[in-house]
């Protein structure tokens, strides 16, 4: 995927702030599919979908605070767990689990992987890459847990348990039998790398990975 | 605004209403409210659930107790439940004293109160009774059924025993089914009214008299459970009534047993103690998840209905947990709900109170909803200007 095949000028109004790497998720959703954003925040990435796609969408938020302004913005927001309350939801819900930025914060990353593909076909998975050169540089010359843009809290204050880089997660990926359908690698100002997401250049440049996996057994894209 | 408009309305005359029971019951008086306008399609409809002790006196003056009504401030033009947009209606439940069909009515079989006699009613029969009332109004599909406590398990009985007529559904300070702390007070203040001498087998409309005290002191523990510790603490303490020390006697030394007792006393005026054992009664009967072969999920299978479910972080008899059992079953038939535990420290009465977060909540989800369904609010009236 690259910066051509974003459509331009995808938001406005009230919309205009969305984040950049919540836009690129967006444009990798199919307008009216059922979405379950897991780790949603103020579920502004949902209300997005819900007015320029017509997705029937739902959330999991474990701030009380985040599930408040969700609820109030109109989105269908549970406060709720990625780790336990992803295996109430009966397999094959959704069109789409999105799991921004919030892979590395869980419990069991990879057991919540799995429930991400098993109630949604597919999965669009973003995360900060602890492989950025930054990272790499701030753990080399100052011997300390890396603190950037990306990853502002210090190691004991993170609620971030489970980093990896964007390697890890292709390997991951890959022992899971998961299919990646499309990966986009982001500078640190957020905007496109128009690197191979895969690639080893890409795991050394870019601040963050947005990737579009699914399951084996699902049909290809027609 | 539009002023509320309370009315009667007389169903199951030509077709009984078949209760749990067995029983067939009818006709049935309805006493009900209305505030705002019904729109052309008749979709703008809010069903609100009044809780054990509540009435249909929603909003404008209570002409019993002469106060507000219940959820006075949530209804209005621009309101939570706003009456620009949406037309509330309020039924008194079965088995009510306020002018739906109880056990103080006349039966008219015997020509005398029913008292005892009174066919025992569940959550389920008062919602078919609703649900009469809107089929006498011409109402086919609700737009929203939103009720606290008692009210939230109405809600949850509309949602699931008629979801094709309901679009919306919020639950709030409520449970699937009644536990066993709840039944257990609820027996206790039963058995104050049992055991006041002037209750005569609940025949005491015969004798002139009413029970009283022993519906007194019910009001008395039930109103201790719809507190919190910190909402009791902060607003009593340890403070004496009218008196510097204490007086080493049974008065009511302590502000907080003044209040209880002026609950009681206020209660008795406007409650009937038949009415109190017959709906707390049904409140205990309550069981979702039994009525659905022991699996809540069961009950929720294909609902189209939106869900908002509430509660409140320092409520105790119907506590978070209950309401996160309500959302599990819900997300394990992928259903669509949003949950919101709201931060307030009032306990179980929070939700008749001016809490911001909660009223904001709702708010947006019944914006959310109201967009989903199509509804705008009506143009200004030129005699409003």
């Amino acid at each position: 995927m690259t910066a051509s095949s974003l459509p331009a000028a995808s938001v406005s109004g009230s919309n205009g702030d969305l984040r950049f790497d919540l836009r690129l998720i967006a444009d990798m959703v199919t307008p009216g599919a059922r979405v379950l954003d897991v780790g949603c925040g103020d579920g502004a990435l949902l209300q997005y979908l819900a007015r320029t796609k017509g997705v029937d969408g739902r959330g999991i938020e474990l701030s009380m605070a985040g599930v408040r302004t969700a609820v109030r913005r109109g989105v269908s927001v549970i406060q709720g767990n990625a780790d336990t309350d992803l295996a109430d939801y009966p397999s094959a819900a959704f069109d789409y689990a999105i799991l921004s930025q919030t892979l590395q914060a869980t419990q069991r990353p990879r057991d919540v992987l799995a429930h991400l593909l098993r109630v949604g076909g597919r999965a669009i998975v973003s995360f900060p890459n602890f492989g950025y050169w930054k990272a790499r540089w701030h753990l080399l010359t100052k011997g300390r847990m890396p603190v950037t843009q990306g990853m502002p809290e210090e190691w004991w204050e993170t609620p971030n348990i489970h980093f990896c880089t964007i390697k890890d997660f292709v390997v991951l990926a890959r022992c899971m039998d998961i299919v990646i359908e499309k990966g986009v690698a982001l500078r640190e100002d957020g905007r496109l790398n128009r690197l191979s997401a895969t690639g080893p250049w890409a795991n050394l440049m870019s601040a963050q990975a947005v990737f579009l996996l699914r399951r084996r057994d699902m049909e290809t894209p027609t | 605004m539009d002023a509320p408009n309370n009315q009667t309305i007389l169903v199951g005359e030509d077709r009984p209403i078949r209760l749990d029971s067995g029983v067939d019951l009818g006709p049935v008086t309805v006493a009900y409210q209305t505030i705002g306008r019904l729109n052309a399609d008749r979709s703008n409809v809010i069903v609100v659930c009044h809780a054990l002790t509540g009435d249909h006196y929603v909003a404008g003056t209570n002409p019993v107790t002469g106060k507000p009504g219940w959820w006075d401030m949530m209804v209005g033009p621009g309101r939570v439940l706003d009456t620009d947009r949406y037309f509330i209606l309020c039924a008194n439940v079965l088995g009510g004293c306020m002018g739906t069909t109880g056990p103080r009515d006349i039966n008219p079989s015997t020509g005398r109160p029913w008292g005892l006699g009174f066919p025992v009613i569940t959550i389920s029969d008062m919602v078919k009774v609703q649900v009469r009332l809107l089929d006498a109004l011409g109402i086919d599909k609700v737009f929203c059924v939103i009720g606290g406590s008692m009210g939230g398990m109405q809600v949850l009985e509309w949602a699931t025993a008629w979801p094709e007529r309901v679009f919306a559904a919020v639950p709030i300070a409520a449970s699937y089914r009644h536990s066993a702390q709840n039944i257990a007070f609820h027996e206790v203040g039963r058995q104050a009214i049992v055991a006041d001498p002037n209750w005569h087998g609940g025949a005491y409309h015969d004798h002139g008299v009413t029970p009283h005290r022993g519906l007194a002191v019910a009001r008395m523990t039930a109103h201790i459970t719809y507190l919190s510790e910190t909402a009791l603490h902060r607003k009593f303490g340890r403070k004496l009534q009218n008196r510097e020390t204490i007086t080493y006697g049974f008065d009511a030394d302590f502000q907080v047993e003044s209040y209880l007792r002026h609950q009681g006393s206020t209660f008795v005026d406007r409650f009937d103690a038949n009415s109190y054992l017959f709906i707390t009664r049904a409140m205990d009967y309550f069981d979702l998840a039994t009525e659905h072969g022991g699996k809540l999920a069961n009950a929720f299978r294909e609902t189209p209905a939106r869900f908002c479910v509430i509660s409140f972080s320092s409520d105790w008899l119907f506590p978070t947990m209950e309401s996160r059992a309500i959302v599990h079953a819900l997300n394990s038939v992928a259903a669509n709900v949003s949950f919101v535990e709201v931060d307030s420290d009032k306990g179980h009465d929070a939700f008749l109170l001016d809490e911001p977060e909660f009223h904001e909540t709702l708010r947006g989800f019944l914006d959310g909803a109201a967009r989903h369904r199509g509804l705008r609010p009506f143009p200004a009236k030129e005699a409003d200007r």
